[in-house]
């Protein structure tokens, strides 16, 4: 399609967008293609005037590391679950939050709570809940009579990474279900009194008009957890430093490790590159979503 | 128009004034925030040290111990300098004079500095036969234990080896004393990596040979780290011990939850504080036991140094201020979290009478106190092991297979 | 009848199971910080404390010399709400010029320029760290209040375009056309007609950019270390050391670093909820 465009009106919008174009490609656009470049060179800090060019050879590296398919596979672990368990959890909580009944507003204030939280608080929170000598959790199951001593919860890499899982899902459901809450006011209820007519159960309502309703709902916020799941650093770094046995290092504290503690930063450029990779493959499908939705 | 003309004047000039205003030298010192001198002691000793000099101005910065190797590391990683004078460890000293990042101060050592502080002290921050900095803070883990528990249980003596301690740990848990009677450090962190280092020296092992080749999976080793899965297994470890640092460590024992624990020296003071402990009064120190009847014992050397950064454009005042800060005179004076580098003070009646326990008992430790390798790669060789470690005391592999593997690794990356 | 009572009594069961679940890890952490030591490390857990008080709160808002991790502690906060607030001031002034720009405006270009700042929204920070720091050596700027404001605005900036494009949109066209038929030029249309009637858009995104601004914690953590820009999750985090856990001043602290955040987003609950759905769900 060709369009005309008005010379005073494109003048006009690149006068607003300078500014903003300035600094996001000073702060963005070249730090990226500099990280690209610095991916190639074999470069250790410990080794500054050592910095050959060496192609791809980072990347291959770590596409034959073990740790590396291990640390993506329980990115994809921690992302799959959270992510899932949060839209499952959020839309149910929406669709309860939907009732109308007294007290439903203030719990509606409640909700958000979690997700007000700083991220460095709550894992301090959960890190102090699940505390293997003093922690609230031990103490609970313990007076319930479930357990008998106290546990180290932390103690097992695959548990650990549950309890981990445990941990986001409270900080980051409440955005669900804030966004499951505003598509579902949309919803008219005269939709539901049509399917109550054709006699539909409040289940088959549920699959027949409140999902299909829900989906574009779903998707963005199934698009927007996985990739902040993807990156998922901060609450690692407070909770568990990707221990017990590394049952935590998910590819951003790999990333971190490699940049930070052992100043690869060749290395720790061509994983940040990756994780980027990754995430722009998402951000596409997102905004493929996003534009699919304009049209109709 | 013309108020922003003024306004962008004023600011010009004092953006200027601020340039050209050539005040005394400022000296950024980072350090951090736990064990040795608390930061309130450092603060006062650079006062002490501005008003000798009035030309020199200190400024300094304390982050977590976790997060110092870090940011001294994104510090140097500009060019420019951030801080003159750092804070390292001796696990860091390789890594960091490899990278060009600390200044050779061989030349300004003298015989007398050689000779009071001793080789040990000098081992820290030495590497390829230079000096890259002052020793500063002599550590090593230390063996405590509950004097009243052991007493309960009929013992006159704490162990003298690790198999000793096994026994008395069992008798302990079997009269029901303390459920878990000994606690350590074996998160997946560094200290985990401390406290194998001292069992494994202690069963007459070794991390490195002289070619650097990793040795720790030998026989000695895998003895070590059998022995530690053992009381593991056997519940004489408390199993919370594979998710604590030594805070955790201190916390259980200061709570008489734990018979027996390797902490450092700071453990000493806090453990006997009432406020902050349960069994203060009763936590004694002795000799880390060992793995065998012919070692007397065996642990590991935590200490640090203070260096000059090689970028500082204050290199000299920077030193001026390390040495102030080392001095005998302020070691001296600041005596209660952190012992003298000086041979010549441990001696000093009138420190003994201050530090009456810690001071012999440092005289008696220190010598079997072991460092770990001093390679430009050691942060990732010792993550490799933490890993390996944690895989043995989870049950994933077998102790011989951890280290087996976490040599190879090691192996493969080291240069 | 029956059925719908027992309807009524599962919905404020679950409210209830809900509420519990979404209160009482926070809940735990405020009673841990007016728990006394004693009762932090006794076993079983104490889940209401013996002697409850508020000197820690008192230790670390009043007496902030007294150690160093409390001393910092107030200075952190100083320093994230001097932060946070410029980040948003700019974030504001910068995205809403260009927001508008994707939202009303035609121009070679548009489609591509705007895919690329959503893009760059969903990027980690750690594809752009290193160079950056290398960047902010070189002029001097570590540990500094300014970097930091730069720095936020990697991640404020596309956000707050995307959702103040949402919000603009919804603005009817025919108000702007009037203006400018009124003669006034474009800018002023802009600064007289379309922000203050998208004011409420203009909050909700100026809530976000505070909020992703006093959450932030990878740059904090790698870009400074002193009282001169350290912000609170840095603060916090470092309550946690190699030495001297101590986790009474860590839940303190904690609750309070939780207090703005958590205000903001009570009292511009329907802000939050308007800001994430124009620019999550209608694009």
């Amino acid at each position: 399609m060709w369009k005309v465009f008005r010379k005073e009106e494109v003048k006009f919008a690149y006068w607003l967008l300078i500014p903003t174009l300035v600094v996001l490609i000073l702060i963005i656009a070249y730090p990226i293609v500099d990280t690209f470049y610095l991916s190639l060179h074999r470069y250790y800090l410990t080794r500054p005037h050592f910095r050959p060019f060496i192609g791809f050879k980072n990347y291959l590296y770590f596409l034959q590391d073990e740790e590396f398919w291990a640390s993506i596979k329980r990115t994809l672990y921690f992302m799959s679950v959270s992510v899932a368990l949060e839209l499952v959890f959020g839309i149910l909580i929406a669709l309860l939050l939907m009732q109308k009944v007294k007290g439903m507003g203030l719990l509606k204030t409640l909700i958000i709570l979690p997700w007000a939280v700083p991220t460095i608080v709550n894992g301090a929170i959960w890190k102090w809940i699940y505390n293997a000598d003093y922690g609230a959790l031990n103490g609970l199951l313990y007076r319930l009579g479930i357990i008998s001593k106290y546990k180290a919860w932390l103690a097992d890499p695959f548990t650990a990474l549950n309890f981990v899982i445990i941990a986001d899902i409270w900080h980051t459901t409440p955005f669900v279900i804030i966004v499951m809450l505003a598509a579902l006011t949309t919803v008219p209820d005269s939709l539901y009194e049509a399917a109550k007519i054709d006699g539909a159960g409040a289940v088959r309502r549920f699959f027949s008009v409140t999902l299909p309703l829900l989906t574009p709902a779903i998707l963005v916020a199934l698009v927007i957890r996985t990739v902040e799941a993807f990156r998922v650093f901060d609450i690692i770094y407070v909770i568990t430093r990707g221990g017990p046995a590394n049952g935590t290092q998910v590819i951003a504290y790999q990333a971190y490790l490699e940049t930070f503690s052992y100043l690869h930063l060749g290395k720790g450029s061509a994983l940040s590159f990756i994780i980027s990779i990754f995430i722009m493959v998402l951000a596409v499908i997102y905004i493929k979503l996003l534009y699919n939705k304009v049209e109709y | 128009m013309k108020r922003f003309l003024i306004l962008g004047l004023v600011l010009g000039l004092l953006v200027f004034s601020s340039l050209v205003w050539a005040g005394p030298v400022t000296i950024n010192v980072i350090g951090m925030q736990q064990a040795a001198m608390t930061v309130d002691e450092m603060k006062q000793v650079a006062k002490e040290f501005e008003a000798k000099n009035p030309d020199i101005k200190v400024n300094l910065t304390f982050v977590g111990y976790d997060a110092l190797h870090d940011k001294i590391a994104t510090a140097m990683a500009g060019g420019a300098a951030a801080y003159d004078a750092i804070l390292v460890d001796d696990i860091w000293y390789a890594e960091f004079a490899e990278a060009g990042w600390l200044w050779d101060v061989t030349s300004k050592i003298t015989k007398e500095m050689k000779e009071d502080i001793g080789p040990a002290g000098w081992e820290i921050v030495t590497y390829k036969n230079k000096v890259w900095g002052m020793p500063w803070l002599l550590d090593a883990e230390y063996f405590y234990y509950n004097e009243e528990m052991l007493k309960k249980a009929g013992f006159s003596a704490p162990p003298k080896t690790w198999q000793e301690l096994e026994q008395q740990a069992k008798v302990m848990k079997t009269k029901g004393i303390v459920e878990y009677p000994i606690i350590w450090s074996w998160s997946q962190n560094e200290c985990s990596v401390c406290d194998f280092v001292a069992i494994l020296y202690g069963f007459g092992g070794k991390f490195f040979d002289e070619n650097n080749n990793p040795v720790f999976n030998d026989a000695h080793g895998v003895n070590a780290l059998s022995w530690m899965v053992k009381t593991l297994k056997e519940g004489i470890s408390n199993p919370a011990s594979t998710v604590s640092t030594e805070e955790e460590v201190r916390l259980t024992f200061s709570q008489g939850k734990a018979a027996y624990a390797l902490n450092w020296l700071y453990m000493y003071d806090l453990a006997n504080d009432p406020k902050e402990s349960k069994v203060a009064g009763k936590v004694k120190m002795s000799l880390v036991p060992s793995g065998s009847e012919d070692i007397v014992s065996s642990t590991i050397n935590g200490s640090m140094g203070y260096s000059v950064a090689a970028t500082s454009k204050h290199k000299e005042e920077a030193w001026k201020f390390i040495l102030y800060l080392t001095s005998k005179d302020v070691q001296k004076r600041y005596s209660a979290h952190m012992l003298p580098i000086w041979k010549s003070l441990a001696k000093d009646p009138e420190l003994v009478k201050l530090q009456p326990v810690t001071l012999p008992m440092f005289a008696k430790q220190w010598p079997y106190a072991h460092v770990r390798p001093k390679v430009p790669y050691y942060p990732e060789a010792s993550k490799i092991l933490q890993v390996a470690l944690q895989k043995a005391f989870t049950g994933k592999l077998s102790p011989k297979k951890a280290l087996d593997e976490a040599a190879k690794k090691i192996k493969a990356i080291q240069y | 009848m029956g059925k719908k009572l027992g309807f009524k009594i599962f919905i404020y069961t679950m409210m209830i199971v809900v509420g519990f679940i979404s209160l009482a890890p926070f809940l735990w952490l405020f009673i841990s910080s007016i728990s006394t030591n004693n009762d932090l490390l006794s076993v079983p857990t104490k889940f209401i404390p013996t002697h409850p008080t508020f000197h820690r709160y008192y230790e670390l808002l009043f007496q902030s010399g007294k150690t160093e991790s409390t001393k910092m502690f107030l200075v952190a906060m100083k320093n994230s709400l001097i932060v946070a607030t410029l980040v948003t001031i700019i974030t504001l002034t910068l995205a809403s010029l260009a927001a508008y720009a994707f939202a009303r405006l035609n121009f070679p270009g548009k489609t591509p320029i705007q895919l690329s700042i959503l893009a760059t929204r969903m990027l980690p920070a750690l594809s752009t760290i290193i160079p950056l720091y290398i960047f902010a050596k070189r002029f001097g700027l570590i540990d500094t209040k300014f970097i930091l404001i730069i720095l936020y605005l990697t991640f404020t900036l596309p956000f707050a375009i995307w959702m103040m494009i949402g919000f603009l949109q919804t603005i009817p066209k025919e108000l702007e056309e009037a203006a400018m038929i009124d003669g006034a030029t474009r800018m002023q249309t802009l600064l007289k007609v379309v922000f203050p009637l998208a004011a409420s858009g203009l909050t909700a995104t100026a809530i976000f950019a505070f909020m992703l601004s006093w959450d932030e914690f990878f740059f904090a953590l790698i870009f400074t270390s002193s009282y001169a820009a350290k912000t609170i999750p840095v603060a916090i985090s470092e309550f946690t050391g190699r030495h001297l856990i101590d986790y009474g001043m860590m839940c303190t602290g904690g609750v309070v670093a939780s207090i703005p955040p958590i205000l903001l987003t009570m009292w511009f609950r329907n802000y939050i909820v308007k800001g994430l759905t124009s620019g999550a769900v209608k694009g």
